[in-house]
């Protein structure tokens, strides 16, 4: 399994949503992005009320979903005139086992924050996805990058509701790639052995 | 005997609610500061560049810290010399509520942890513990307690002769198995002594401590550094993407136990560790 680099910079590298397989391929772990255009928030209570719907639609999503990407995370009311006054990635491993299939059915990007099993990290290799790791406890400075929401299903979950939010330059990391690079699996030990971390050099080399 | 009315219990938990929800402790704040001078990681900086624009959005624009605004945690301190009147379990949840509602907090309780997991609606009930302390004031103190690092604490029941090496060896194995999904630097409330019941929130409340304050007493200062640079040692890093900083303190509150007991209980706190105390009265 291939190891997550440091990123090729401290550059983000702008990332359009819904994302084309193309643009993700080109995607490395450890590369900070931006993400701009819809994801659609889920989370624990809505998951297992997609994964129901996939499995009665024989592997097909519903809403729409096919091609987008899935952001872990329950906002609170709109707040200071935006749409969410805070909404940040809640921890993902809670959603991996329902990820496989929800990428085998075609959802291509996830957004939240920890690491993940190594059946997501397969998962991801297998159907071309990407898993970006947004910053916990960020959820003030997340929000300026939303500009829109939209009810799309369950409402009666409240914060867990499906909602479309519309992202602008939502700053993030990718943490798994399509290579199977793994940040989270990586970054601790690489740090803990002495690497720096630092991208002067690969900066300067370029 | 010094005697206050339940309600201004319920004011103080009001205030206290909304401030934890959305200021930074001026501590917490002077903490991630210093961390981010001392960050030698590129994406730990640039994680903890995020985390202080954040603390500045949230405190300008009154909005959360965090998405998740928690369970709330009521600490109740009364003196042996006042006497609290009134149903304060009811005027905390009516103060819980009115607050999640007025600050625009998210609610995150579920009815029932097996059998109803629907959302209550409001936020409550908050989980309310009582202590008493020395004198006639009366002390609330509130804990806004997000799912992500609460799910990444641990209580062991270690045995006497485990000494301090099991302790270090139970915090530091407890924060590399979990704090990288525990929104670091974290804070390590780490409780010692007590009974199985008890020593988790002892670990708690040693996160009311301002952050990076040593332990009052010599030795468990001296092991309060010690697991600070162990936990740092496994290069988690800001946001667990690799760096120096992967705890911002460890605070460790030791109590009496059974002779034949060394319960130990590690409470993740997250890097806001969004706590307020207010005095009632």
């Amino acid at each position: 399994m291939p190891e997550a680099g440091e990123g090729r910079g401290r550059t983000p590298v702008p990332v359009r949503l819904p994302a084309s397989r193309e643009a993700l391929a080109g995607l490395r772990a450890g590369d900070p992005v931006t993400l701009s255009g819809p994801v659609f928030t889920a989370r624990d209570a809505t998951h297992a009320r997609l994964l129901a719907e996939v499995r009665e639609r024989g592997g097909e999503l519903p809403y729409g979903l096919a091609g987008q990407t899935l952001f872990y995370a329950g906002p609170t009311p709109p707040a200071a005139g935006r749409p969410a006054g805070a909404v940040g990635p809640t921890t993902a491993k809670r959603m991996d086992a329902a990820t496989p299939e929800l990428l085998a059915a075609g959802i291509v990007a996830t957004i939240g924050k920890g690491p993940r099993s190594g059946e997501v990290v397969a998962a991801c290799v297998e159907h071309g996805a990407v898993y970006f790791a947004a910053v916990g406890g960020a959820a003030a400075l997340l929000a300026t990058h939303v500009t829109s929401a939209e009810a799309i299903a369950y409402p009666e979950l409240g914060t867990e509701a499906l909602v479309r939010l519309e992202l602008a330059e939502f700053p993030a990391f990718v943490a798994i790639d399509t290579l199977g690079a793994d940040l989270y699996g990586s970054a601790a030990r690489e740090w803990a052995r002495g690497r720096q971390g630092s991208t002067d050099d690969v900066e300067e080399g370029q | 005997m010094r005697t206050v009315d339940s309600h201004a219990v319920g004011e103080a938990v009001r205030e206290a609610v909304v401030r934890a929800a959305t200021s930074l402790r001026p501590d917490a704040l002077a903490a991630l500061e210093a961390a981010a001078a001392r960050e030698r990681s590129d994406r730990g900086r640039a994680v903890l560049g995020q985390l202080l624009d954040n603390a500045a959005i949230a405190s300008a624009d009154g909005v959360p810290l965090c998405q998740d605004t928690g369970y709330v945690w009521v600490l109740l301190e009364v003196g042996v010399e006042a006497c609290v009147c009134g149903d304060v379990p009811a005027e905390v949840d009516a103060a819980v509520a009115e607050a999640y509602a007025s600050a625009r907090l998210r609610t995150s309780i579920a009815r029932d942890a097996l059998t109803d997991r629907s959302n209550t609606g409001d936020n409550t009930p908050a989980f309310l513990d009582v202590a008493f302390a020395p004198g006639s004031g009366v002390t609330v103190h509130v804990m806004l307690k997000g799912g992500g690092s609460d799910n990444a604490s641990a209580v062991r029941m270690l045995a006497p002769g485990d000494g301090e090496e099991g302790v270090a060896r139970f915090v530091v194995e407890t924060v590399a198995h979990a704090a990288a999904g525990a929104c670091p630097p974290v804070v390590v409330g780490v409780g010692v002594g007590a009974t199985f019941d008890k020593v988790g929130g002892l670990a708690k409340k040693a996160l009311l401590r301002p952050v990076g304050r040593p332990a009052a007493d010599d030795l468990t200062a001296a092991l309060e550094e010690r697991l600070l640079a162990e936990v740092n040692a496994l290069g988690i890093g800001p946001g667990g993407l690799g760096g120096d900083t992967t705890a911002l303190a460890v605070h460790v509150a030791t109590a009496p136990c059974h002779i034949a007991a060394l319960p130990v209980a590690v409470n993740i706190g997250c890097s806001a560790v969004r706590t307020a105390s207010v005095e009632v009265g």
